[in-house]
């Protein structure tokens, strides 16, 4: 009861704080599903759902449901209050949201009114009843719900994105004129969105019973058949995509080339470098001084240039590394974080502007040239980058598999038991340090010739934080959790350019989402997903034991 | 003489942990250090495999002396260790954890690995066989792929052996290695030790609380009190020493040294442990 009040009226204030920033009334015109859901009633909806979530978690009776029910109920009820304000007072001075048309929105046009509170009241306690039931269904259920609610939802918000790419028949059918998905539409993407993993995680079923039957043969056939899928997809994108698609897939590709180096590094040997974007801005200042006639220093072609780039990258990486690599924990994270600003002020200095360009950075970097044809455009930079992040992959996969990726694991769980096991720790960390900075630089490089220009602003704080947040998003530690976290976090946010305003506010909602439903991230990686359960397992059994130690002592 | 300690003096800050201790350990034999808690014998493994440095005197491994030594380089010459309290890779798997231990003699190249030539295969094959038959030895066949934090208490620390014996070590040391089992583990453990050093001629120092097994294995037992050796001997001249006894009484059955202490006032040569 007090807990149902609680999470009432937190959600209450999250809502009223939704609804005055102006979130509300600005996507009260964008369609989600036909004429009848708009993407503020989406939101306002999410947030009831977690609300009845939260207050029936670890709740194990139908207290658990009555409870998420009246916190919703709470919630709606707020909802009401906050249009009666909204109508009964002026606040537009305070919030320029605070308008009738926010009351007209939250009360479906019908007014402040005993049958608007009454649908409110209905809504949110229903929509809280709803929240509360997921949280009864048990935790791979939960997960393709959650995750098929989150992807129509998305697919939804995509329509102009994806638009142009599906053939107009589907394109007709699936969506609605309007914005948005169409009824049917809704239910086909829902349905699948379902489905597919439910077949999957039956699939899966299958061949955990039939383990050994199943002969390696199939299993190695059906793998190979998803990989030259994948090569399809990732070869044949520029065609069917369009320029601006092309655009975005290219610094998706950069952030998934720097997220596997910085995976090698936090991910695989646990160093937590702050600092990366010093790789990056490595790479494409190496690449401009090389090329660019602006300086005159060098004027070499872009493939001479690529291979010395990376490798002043990696000279770079052990050169800072060196000293830095004897810290531990967090002093390592303050000294990187220390150089990648350093890099950042150096080549914003006026003492080094004749040699890297100051504050208004270098033009005319070399572009790459095969035979008689140069590469310029983002549909063809699409296929360097493609093939950068390739040889990313591959790398860490190989190193992973090898002595030398378990002499990064070994040093990530305890450093001082790999010591005991005779790995030199500072040359295990210099080469993970090494190669992970030459794919920053690798990045850096491509991105230099790319946007044929770098200016200091590119290299800021900003960047080390997104790969490192792209990691966590993903799942650190996990190759496939690089690409969905670069996805997600450099490619939707470019993709819905109309949430710029919200862009912060929608951070924090996905971090605090995360950390409820996804933990160890979208995709992660199998030891951390163990590392996680067996954490709360360990509590589990730690709280059992304690209770039986009691009672033990109390015979 | 395979190890071998000199005046060895550790402080930390106003507490000395081990004040000129002399220790020599021969080869093919389990010796064991015992005494109370807190008397510096971790430490003076810590010591040993070079995670402290002493503040004084010198550590010799067949003569030479391994005193400054990192902590790898000591472990490739041949000394591998366990914790008191279990520290396995927890969230890597039970050959992981082995293949871990055979770093040292894993050899290939960062190329090797990136190109998966022959030499990489060959290793890797070579090291994974090892790495069974080390399980096979302490039991563990068929766990290979569980994650080490699932085993069960004896199995972990018969996991941690197995990975310190990948290592090759010529000396091993346990520290508390049956702390927290129960009789029939503690009883597999004593034949595990004995099978070390007669079938492997493994040399063994030993940190031991239960002295049923201290009593029971021990070639020579040295006993440590406020980090001096207050005795060293035979487990029955040990046992029957005054000096040790008192160390004990000393400091009340809390010691963990309940044994000695239950015995003690049959002993006849036992001097009045109040006066
Ligand atoms: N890293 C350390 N820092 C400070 N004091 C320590 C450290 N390690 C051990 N000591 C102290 O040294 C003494 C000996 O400890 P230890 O070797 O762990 O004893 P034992 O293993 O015999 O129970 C204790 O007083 C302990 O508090
Ligand atoms: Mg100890």
């Amino acid at each position: 009861m007090r807990r149902a009040l609680t999470f009432g009226l937190i959600g209450s204030i999250v809502a009223w704080h939704l609804s005055l920033v102006g979130l509300v009334a600005a996507f009260a015109e964008r369609w989600l599903i036909g004429q009848s859901l708009t993407f503020s009633y989406v939101v306002l909806l999410a947030l009831i759902l977690l609300v009845g979530y939260l207050t029936a978690r670890r709740v194990s009776d139908w207290t658990g449901l009555a409870g998420a029910a009246l916190a919703g109920l709470v919630v709606g009820l707020a909802l009401w209050i906050l249009a009666l304000i909204v109508t009964e007072v002026n606040l537009r001075d305070a919030f320029v949201a605070a308008s009738p048309s926010l009351a007209q929105i939250l009360t479906f046009d019908r007014g402040v009114s005993v049958p608007s509170l009454a649908i409110l009241l209905l809504i949110g306690a229903a929509t809280g009843l709803i929240g509360g039931g997921i949280a009864w269904i048990p935790a791979t259920g939960r997960r393709i719900v959650i995750g098929a609610l989150s992807v129509t939802v998305l697919v939804g918000l995509l329509r102009d994105v994806l638009g142009p790419v599906l053939p107009p028949f589907l394109m007709r059918f699936l969506f609605s004129p309007g914005g948005g998905l169409s009824l049917p539409g809704a239910v086909i993407v829902l349905g699948l969105a379902i489905a597919i993993p439910v077949m999957r995680s039956g699939l899966r079923m299958q061949r955990v019973r039939q383990k050994g039957v199943l002969p390696a043969r199939v299993l190695r056939r059906r793998r190979l058949a998803l990989r030259a899928l994948g090569v399809v997809f990732f070869v044949s994108f520029p065609l069917w995509a369009k320029l601006f698609l092309s655009n975005v897939a290219d610094f998706v590709g950069l952030y998934i080339l720097m997220g596997l180096g910085l995976n090698l590094v936090l991910g695989f040997a646990g160093l937590l470098d702050l600092g990366y974007v010093a790789f990056f801005a490595i790479g494409a200042y190496s690449m401009a001084v090389l090329t660019s006639p602006e300086l005159g220093a060098f004027t070499l072609g872009f493939w001479t240039a690529l291979p010395i780039a990376v490798a002043i990258t990696v000279f770079s990486g052990i050169l800072i590394g060196l000293p830095v690599l004897r810290m531990r924990g967090d002093y390592l994270a303050i000294a990187t974080l220390g150089f990648g600003e350093i890099v950042r002020l150096l080549v914003l200095s006026d003492w080094l502007k004749p040699h890297l360009g100051g504050a208004q950075g270098v033009t005319r970097i070399a572009r790459p040239v095969l035979g008689p044809f140069v590469i310029d455009r983002p549909q063809e930079y699409y296929y360097l980058i493609l093939i950068g992040c390739g040889l990313g992959w591959f790398l860490s996969v190989r190193l992973r598999d090898s002595r030398i990726g378990r002499a990064w694991m070994a040093i990530r769980e305890d450093e001082d038991v790999a010591q005991a096991m005779g790995i030199n720790r500072v040359t295990a960390k210099l080469l993970a340090f090494a190669t992970g900075a030459s794919m920053g630089g690798l990045s850096g490089a491509l991105f230099a010739s790319l946007v044929n220009s770098v200016i200091p602003q590119s290299f800021s704080l900003l960047v080390s934080i997104n790969v490192v947040a792209l990691l966590v998003l993903g799942g650190i530690g996990s190759l496939p959790g690089v690409l969905v976290g670069a996805l997600a976090l450099v490619g939707l946010p470019e993709l819905l350019r109309e949430f710029q305003e919200y862009r912060l506010l929608v951070y924090g909602a996905v971090l605090i989402a995360m950390m409820i439903f996804r933990p160890a991230g979208l995709w992660p990686e199998e030891t951390r997903v163990r590392e996680l359960e067996e954490a709360a397992e360990e509590a589990r059994e730690t709280a059992r034991t304690g209770v039986v130690a009691a009672s033990q002592d109390g015979v | 003489m395979l190890l071998e300690a000199r005046k060895v003096t550790k402080r930390f800050g106003g507490v000395v942990a081990l004040s000129d201790l002399d220790l020599q350990v021969e080869e093919q034999t389990i010796h064991s250090i015992i005494g109370p808690n807190g008397a510096g014998k971790t430490t003076f493994f810590n010591c040993v495999t070079g995670f402290l440095v002493p503040d004084e005197g010198e550590i010799l491994l067949d003569s030479q002396p391994i005193t400054g030594l990192r902590p790898d380089q000591i472990a490739r010459l041949g000394i591998a260790r366990t914790y008191q309290t279990i520290r396995l890779f927890r969230f890597l798997t039970v050959l992981d954890n082995v293949l871990i231990g055979l770093h040292p003699h894993v050899h290939y190249g960062i190329l090797d690995a990136v190109i998966r030539s022959r030499r990489y295969h060959r290793s890797e094959r070579a090291a994974a066989r090892e790495a069974r038959e080390l399980l096979r030895y302490l039991g563990l066949a068929g766990k290979e792929f569980v994650v080490a934090n699932n085993l069960s208490y004896g199995d972990q620390r018969r996991l941690e052996i197995a990975r310190a014996l990948a290592l090759r070590p010529r000396l091993l040391l346990l520290d508390e290695p049956t702390a927290g089992m129960n009789p029939y583990e503690t009883g597999q453990m004593i034949t595990l030790i004995r099978r070390l050093r007669d079938e492997r001629g493994m040399t063994i120092l030993l940190i031991e609380h239960d002295m049923k097994v201290v009593m029971n294995i021990s070639d020579l037992v040295t006993v440590l009190d406020f980090g001096e050796k207050i005795a060293e001997g035979k487990p029955a001249e040990v046992q029957a020493n005054p000096l040790v006894i008192e160390a004990y009484l000393g400091r009340g059955a809390a010691s963990g040294l309940g044994t000695i202490a239950a015995q003690a006032p049959r002993d006849e040569s036992m001097p009045n442990a109040s006066s």
